[in-house]
């Protein structure tokens, strides 16, 4: 049979050479960048006190985009004050219509300048520019339009509740959906009446201030967000801080924890969005070529830098071959290189630091005796790169089956029931996603009540919406962000 | 899960006796969000400069170029011969057209413009757009268009048998027509506007391929919607787990309301994609479409000039 395909194909004229695409890079033009930065303290942009500096690059080209600001403890004092006074002054008394009417504007402008937004997050982040712009920036303005829409429904939000603000709310994100994580945390949080100290991950501070820009320029009453660049020094002082009521964290598990002990006893409200080890569970009768498109988006959507990526994929084992076979084939073609281009799919690794880690990670799954396959893709010579990977022949007791890689490396297991499927996907300290492939619509609904996981998905991966609740179970972490849940992580509800 | 199978396993004709149709094959569910949103990614692709000018020369050298009127006459047809033979006399980089798709009564009339020229003639037969009539009339009509010298045949399944689920009838008339296609290639319209689901394109697709099918073909141009990106999307990921299984190659034509270039090249892209660069030649792939010729050429005038162009400066045939 393959001689008879080998010559065929030699029948085809040799003139036709297939389809390449040229380089399409997004232009960079049209975005500004600033040499250095302030902080955002009490509505203008201040040198920081602690006087120290550190470099942002471009993790694709390891360039120096600009110098941030790192907030010291007298930096974090002046933003929590600024924040205490707005809370009491003006925005806990503002009737919610008007507050509103702020995250309304901040939506809209968000919206006009998405491009820019867009090419400085894939310039700072390193995520594909058709990322970016189809997903991180439509959900950003998304997040604000929806919960806009709350803030002068609260009352009917929790009938018989009479919903407050907390106060003031630190909120530390991380550096995979930088703006987005930012317009997660920020939206519920104003449209429930708390102010905000916010605290950009380290290495992707960019968008985060330029989205302090479009708050000026909505003209929020200041103090309402405060914006403080810096690494774990001034996240921890932030949470720690004595004049926050409320504090919100995505990020690791094991910083969650460390928040969540220097908390304890303090009376602040905690919500805590950590890893994830996701099952994406694929049945015999599933729709296969779209499972694998949901396969490759679950774990190598963003590098695979997604706290609810389907790492694990647990597959039949009737159609384990085939599957995975289709699967190689799917990511033989992923496009990996330059994040600005707009055929690129997979971009740059988000920092050398994370690059170790996945690095190492993946050799102990070799080490362990998993096989490793890797897409046959050129990589840049410069910038942090990885290749996609998948190991087969794991098995549950291997690290790469246990530990959040939080990079583009999928391990593959097999199950022979249902009953198996489950006990393995929730056979793990995680619990924040999981995917159900199947035609079985009564299948899908069982695994769903089965499974300890905060979202599941059925027939497709990675989709998220406003009005939709996200959180985890066990160690991913409490509380939920969208949704009626969401909001209700932001307001006291004990009258 | 479908009974095609099982039926397709009792059928005992010759070709499914010599190829095992597989578990691939046997499965046929297809999710029809995620068939659009896979499609709508890849129309997303960014084909500039030198890749556009390559991608449109390409979509010409693989373009079935189509009249299929009851308005028709010799003149008509030679007219769109003779643009076949040479699309844009001012760039020699333009190749000429795959095909000429016509109905069988001008065939010997294309055959005889096309002369010499490597351009291939199609014929629409089987009762050609329904496919309503009785088989004899159907092998009848590819009979004579054979024997007037078609090089390709374009056949219509008989779609009020699939959809009443007689799959076997089908898979034996298809056998019925390539045993009377002789040397002729045969195309196999699906219809997909009126097979409902992408589970049904898909199990169309199979049952053609099984039954011998040269090239599987989404629409007659007669009935809308036709050649949609999910639809030919679906089509091409069952040639390629049928060609993985069986060894045996099968051609992709995406025909009715591919108008515009941009169309034709996110066509393109679906393939290379799907199946890969050795598709990409009008040996394995065609467009069928009576419009898009003049688009594609105005585009590349565009690449060419950087000016775009009045539609008066393209013949139209």
């Amino acid at each position: 049979m393959a001689e008879e395909l080998e010559r065929q194909r030699e029948r085809a004229p040799a003139q036709f050479g297939g389809l390449d695409y040229a380089p399409a890079p997004e232009a960079t033009d049209h975005v500004s960048l600033r040499a250095d930065h302030g902080l955002l303290i009490g509505g203008r942009w201040v040198a920081p006190a602690s006087e120290r500096r550190f470099k942002t690059i471009n993790p694709a080209t390891e360039e120096v985009l600009a110098e941030v600001a790192e907030a010291g403890e007298e930096d974090v004092d002046a933003a929590v004050k600024a924040a205490r006074a707005a809370y009491a002054k003006v925005w806990s008394r503002m009737p919610g219509a008007e507050r509103a009417k702020y995250l309304y504007r901040i939506a809209r402008i968000l919206q006009e300048r998405a491009r820019e937004f867009a090419v400085l997050e894939t310039m700072n982040g390193g995520k594909p520019i058709k990322e970016s712009r189809d997903v991180d920036l439509p959900l950003a303005a998304a997040h604000f339009f929806y919960h806009a829409g709350w803030a002068d429904k609260l009352d009917y939000a929790f009938p018989g509740r009479r919903p407050a603000p907390l106060g003031v709310a630190a909120q530390v994100i991380p550096w995979n959906f930088p703006l987005l994580m930012a317009a997660w945390k920020l939206a519920p949080a104003l449209a429930a009446g708390n102010t905000v100290v916010l605290k950009p991950a380290e290495t992707t501070s960019l968008t985060a201030l330029r989205l302090g820009e479009v708050l000026l320029e909505a003209e929020l009453p200041e103090g309402v967000v405060n914006i403080l660049t810096g690494a774990g020094a001034t996240g921890a002082a932030l949470v720690g801080h004595g004049g926050v009521d409320k504090v919100a964290f995505t990020g690791s598990t094991e910083v969650g924890k460390a928040i969540q002990r220097t908390l304890a006893g303090s009376g602040k409200k905690l919500t805590l969005e950590l890893g994830g080890k996701a099952a994406n569970i694929v049945f015999e009768d599933a729709p296969l070529d779209q499972a694998v498109e949901g396969i490759v988006n679950g774990i190598y959507f963003n590098q695979g830098h997604v706290c609810c990526a389907g790492s694990r994929l647990l597959v039949q084992e009737s159609i384990a071959e085939p599957l995975v076979d289709k699967l190689k084939r799917r990511m033989a073609t992923l496009r990996v290189g330059d994040p600005l281009d707009k055929n690129t799919d997979v971009g740059a690794i988000n920092s050398r630091a994370q690059l170790d880690k996945i690095t190492e990670l993946v050799a102990s799954g070799e080490a362990d005796g998993a096989q490793a396959w890797q897409a046959p893709c050129e990589l840049p010579t410069r910038g942090f790169w990885f290749r996609p990977t998948v190991f087969t022949s794991v098995a549950q007791s291997y690290r790469i089956a246990q530990e959040e890689i939080f990079g583009p490396v999928l391990s593959v297991l097999t199950f022979r029931t249902p009953d198996e499927a489950v006990e393995k996907a929730n056979n793990t300290p995680y619990g924040l996603s999981a995917g159900v492939w199947t035609d079985k619509g009564s299948r899908i609904l069982e695994l769903a009540n089965r499974m300890r996981a905060g979202v599941v998905w059925a027939n497709t991966f990675n989709r998220f919406d406003p009005a939709s609740p996200f959180g985890g179970y066990k160690e991913s972490g409490f509380g939920r962000e969208g949704g009626r849940h969401g909001l209700a992580a932001y307001l006291d509800l004990s009258s | 899960m479908a009974t095609t199978p099982v039926r397709l396993a009792e059928a005992g004709s010759g070709f499914l006796q010599q190829v095992a149709l597989g578990p691939l094959l046997s499965r046929f569910a297809v999710d029809e969000v995620g068939a659009n949103e896979r499609a709508a990614s890849l129309a997303k692709r960014s084909i500039k400069k030198e890749s556009k000018v390559a991608a449109l020369r390409l979509a010409v050298a693989v373009m079935d170029l189509t009249t299929l009127e009851g308005a028709d006459t010799v003149g008509k047809v030679q007219a769109l011969c003779s643009k076949a033979r040479r699309p844009e006399p001012g760039d020699p980089g333009v190749p000429p057209v795959a095909a000429v798709c016509v109905y069988p009564s001008l065939v010997t009339t294309a055959k005889a413009a096309l002369a010499g020229s490597g351009v291939k003639v199609a014929s629409v037969a089987t009762a050609f757009p329904s496919g309503q009539a009785s088989l004899a009339v159907r092998l009848a009509d590819v009979a004579e268009a054979v024997e007037a010298g078609a090089d390709e045949i374009d056949m219509v399944i008989n779609r009020g048998a699939f959809l009443a689920g007689r799959h076997q009838e089908v898979f034996e008339e298809i056998t019925h027509v390539k045993e009377a296609s002789g040397r002729a290639r045969l195309k196999v319209i699906l219809e997909t506007g009126e097979l409902g689901t992408l589970d049904n394109v898909r199990r169309a697709s199979v049952l053609a391929m099984a039954a011998g099918a040269d090239f599987i073909k989404t629409s007659t141009g007669k009935i809308q919607p036709a050649a949609t990106l999910p639809v030919a999307l679906v089509m091409l990921e069952a040639i390629r787990d049928f060609t993985d299984r069986t060894g045996r190659m099968v051609g992709m034509k995406p025909a009715g309301g591919v108008r515009t270039a941009k169309q034709a090249i996110q066509h393109l892209v679906l393939v290379n994609e799907t199946l890969g660069p050795d598709w990409l030649t009008p040996e394995w792939f065609r467009l069928g479409a009576s419009s898009l010729l003049n688009d594609c050429l105005m585009q590349l005038a565009k690449e060419r000039t950087g000016r775009y162009q009045s539609g008066d400066y393209f013949t139209k045939d």
